[in-house]
């Protein structure tokens, strides 16, 4: 299908989280943070340097590294 | 907000029951404002034991006369146990923690501009079925945002009482307080399901864990559900060696994983499943959707070019502050023990009791308070950025940096106030959550110079170019504060792969939205950080200051010039054994006595060296000294203060740990002597080697 790890999402853009993989103490962080199937994230922006990454989801900003917002897979969303 | 409908009224035994409350909420909720207004004044802060996790403890008096004990717990997103501060919330809330009583009710703090992630950690602090009140709080900032709130059908769809409040005006503290004497002590049935399947699945675990661990089906139900879901459970401690449950639990994952159902997630799944049921129509979006100030205002303070104008700006703000505005209440602390030292001097008879009051007591005592003056600032501004939101953003800002030598966003800050002080930087610490990268900062933080080496640095180099234009000096002096950093940074990659190697830290934060900061919680705080820098840190260095003194005075030598008295004292005798040790460095005894008496604070090896060299009257001048340091001669006459050696000598001030506050406040913020003393021997042991290579190296090139 057409996937795609939430790093590579432009800034503005939306997506729905489909899974989370990868290193389980991060994974389960992230779940917790609201980071859950189905929920909507949207890219807000990058810091200075391009990394880490602001999104908005659940209505609150969270920030994240490249690095882990890669282990989140999500399917793009029309706003 | 809404008027409070129901009437409160309970009994005399209802009431008697409730000794103490435990205030439970994610970070940024308004915990701690609400603390502050329940318990005012109030209050004790301490460690928990074995951890350095912070335990607040309040007294709330109700109606003049009746106490109930409150419990600021740590701010947590979720009780899964993954950190020291998770593990203790929990292990309070379970009544598991040594020396603290299990609460008698939990109130739980909700930021209602972000409700369905705050109510995660409600929900699960639900499983355990204590009794429970519900804070509402900043209900100014979820109108700002637009969204109306119904606490009254909130409350029904939790099943518990529900509070809107503004801790920070005070507003609905009031109500808070009649609910938490009124609070029902029993608790509904938990509403939220897991997939049937698991359900029954779960409640097996439960069984199995009731039964092994002598716990009652509560605890049992809720332990089950952590222990399915977390993957490096062996590290959950209590439950090793616990075949039958290991055994179980491994059972249930593979049939779950048949079923197609996501052990690692379901948990999670279902509790904000059942969160986005209970908010539907209770939260509504009212008026235009217009931009949050925090998304305009982030625009701007996150931005790829005036982010770093505004980030360096304030920091040059604080740096500046903390630098010229300190050392005004400095000179005059200095100045008020200096002169109560000389009024001891003047009204007792001569002896070593007016001395070991004079210099050893006093002087201790001013060692001591002297850096309040740059803590209390330094922990003003940290505030201030903590409590407005910035803080995160700088560390947004700062994290990719900071994540090439392992480290995380947070550690900037501590890390840039070292340059004034090491002591407020290393407390600053505290808001790192991993305990090994807390610690790599704490390792590493003195090596940026700080305000004491200023006096070091100046009259080093004015020995090595008398009359320096203003520009040698401060490239020189810019080259000794760039050696450091570099020294740090080197040394917290070294660290983060070998000693301290951990993953490198997870950069999950929370970009929480700007508020207006609340100065009582900022006021308390810093009176809280001096309280606890003055009776932890402060003894160890008011001992110390007097065991130096001691070592600089004894054995008495009567009848001849401080001078001499100091080179037969216990000092100078080690800086007379220390020559051989020194002298590879181009290090002669006197330099030694130097090193030995700026131990306790490098800058005293300026005074010390006034006392070495004789000179008197005017020391606050660096000409005198700097002639003298020119004079010094070896033995066989060669010059000591070669312009080899005055780098060296620098250099060796760059590295060395030559400060007993910083040790005492390590000592204090790692809760043990070892990291302390290791990091006095890691630092000893690189100045040495480093300022050898400089003078051997030196040497061999044909450098004098």
């Amino acid at each position: 299908m057409n996937d795609i790890p939430l790093d590579k999402l432009a800034v503005g853009q939306c997506g729905e989280v489909r899974r989370i993989s990868g290193n389980a103490h991060v994974s389960q962080r992230l779940l917790e943070m609201g980071l859950t199937p189905g929920a909507t994230v949207e890219v807000i922006r990058f810091a200075p340097m391009g990394d880490p990454i602001d999104i908005k989801v659940r209505g609150y900003h969270l920030s994240l590294r490249r690095r882990e917002a890669a282990s989140v897979e999500v399917s793009l969303k029309t706003k | 907000m809404p008027e409070e409908t129901m009437i409160f009224k309970s009994s005399a035994e209802d009431t008697k029951e409730l000794k103490m409350i435990a205030l439970a909420g994610n970070p940024n909720s308004g915990k701690t404002t609400v603390f502050n207004a329940l318990t005012n004044l109030r209050q004790k802060v301490g460690n928990y034991p074995g951890v350095t996790v912070e335990k607040k403890i309040g007294r709330m008096i109700v109606s003049g006369e009746r106490e109930v004990y409150v419990l600021d717990l740590p701010g947590t997103y979720s009780l899964a146990v993954r950190s020291p501060d998770e593990r203790v919330a929990r292990d309070i809330l379970l009544g598991r923690m040594k020396d603290t009583p299990q609460p008698d009710m939990v109130v739980c703090i909700v930021d209602a501009s972000n409700l369905e992630r705050n109510l995660y950690l409600v929900n699960q602090i639900q499983d355990l079925r204590l009794p429970m009140v519900v804070v509402l709080n900043m209900m100014d900032t979820a109108a700002q945002q637009g969204k109306e709130i119904d606490a009254t059908r909130l409350a029904q769809g939790l099943g518990v009482p529900v509070i809107a409040c503004v801790a920070t005006e005070g507003k609905g503290i009031e109500a808070l307080k009649t609910a938490i004497l009124s609070g029902s002590h029993s608790m509904p049935e938990r509403q939220w399901r897991l997939p049937e399947a698991m359900e029954i699945e779960i409640e097996r675990l439960a069984g199995v864990i009731s039964e092994c661990m002598h716990l009652d089906k509560t605890t049992a139900f809720a332990e089950a559900l952590i222990l399915i879901s977390k993957e490096d459970e062996k590290k959950s401690g209590w439950l090793i060696g616990k075949k039958r449950i290991e055994e179980c639990v491994k059972e249930i994952r593979g049939r779950l994983t048949e079923w197609g159902i996501n052990w690692r997630s379901a948990v999670v799944e279902a509790r904000y499943d059942w969160i986005q049921k209970i908010l539907k129509d209770i939260v509504r979006q009212t008026g235009s959707k217009k931009i949050a100030l925090t998304d305009r205002l982030d625009a701007i303070l996150t931005h790829r070019i005036w982010g770093w104008f505004i980030f360096v700006g304030l920091m040059a703000i604080m740096f500046f502050t903390i630098f010229s505005v300190a050392s005004f209440p400095m000179e005059m602390i200095d100045h008020f023990f200096a002169r109560l030292g000389d009024v001891v001097k003047n009204s007792m008879p001569p002896g070593d009791l007016r001395d070991l009051i004079a210099n050893g007591m006093i002087a201790g005592v001013g060692a001591v308070v002297v850096f309040l003056p740059q803590i209390l600032i330094l922990f003003f501004f940290i505030g201030l950025l903590q409590d407005t939101g910035y803080m995160a953003r700088a560390a947004f800002i700062m994290d990719k940096l900071m994540s090439r030598v392992g480290l995380h966003g947070k550690s900037f800050i501590p890390l840039l106030s070292s340059f004034a002080c090491a002591v407020p930087g290393i407390m600053a610490a505290r808001t790192i959550e991993s305990p090994k990268d807390r610690l790599v900062t704490i390792l590493v933080a003195p090596l940026f110079s700080c305000s004491a080496r200023l006096p070091i640095y100046t009259i080093m180099i004015a020995a090595l170019i008398p009359g320096a234009s203003a520009w040698q000096k401060a490239s020189i002096m810019l080259a000794m504060y760039l050696l450091g950093m570099v020294g740090a940074f080197v040394m917290a990659w070294f660290f983060k792969k070998t000693l301290l190697k951990s993953q490198t830290p997870v950069f999950i934060m929370e970009l929480p939205p700007y508020r207006l900061p609340s100065f009582k919680t900022i006021v308390l705080q810093i009176w809280e950080r001096s309280l606890i820098f003055l009776r932890r840190a402060g003894t160890v260095i008011f001992c110390f200051s007097i065991l130096m003194w001691a070592l600089m005075s004894y054995p008495k030598v009567l009848d001849v010039s401080p001078a001499e008295s100091l080179r037969g004292s216990f000092a100078g005798m080690i800086g007379s054994v220390l020559e051989p040790l020194i002298k590879p460095l181009g290090f002669d005894w006197r330099i030694g006595i130097g090193l030995v008496g700026s131990f306790a604070a490098r800058e005293v090896f300026v005074s010390t060296m006034n006392i070495v060299f004789n000179i008197q009257g005017h020391t606050s001048q660096t000409e005198p000294l700097r002639d003298a340091f020119r004079n010094a001669t070896w033995p066989d006459g060669a010059m000591v203060f070669t312009p080899l050696t005055c780098i060296s000598l620098m250099v060796f001030y760059v590295f060395a740990m030559q400060c007993i506050s910083t040790i005492a406040v390590v000592k204090r913020e790692t809760n043990s002597w070892r990291w302390p003393l290791f990091q006095v021997a890691y630092l000893t042991g690189l100045a040495y080697v480093i300022a050898l290579c400089i003078f051997q190296g030196g040497k061999l090139l044909g450098f004098q």
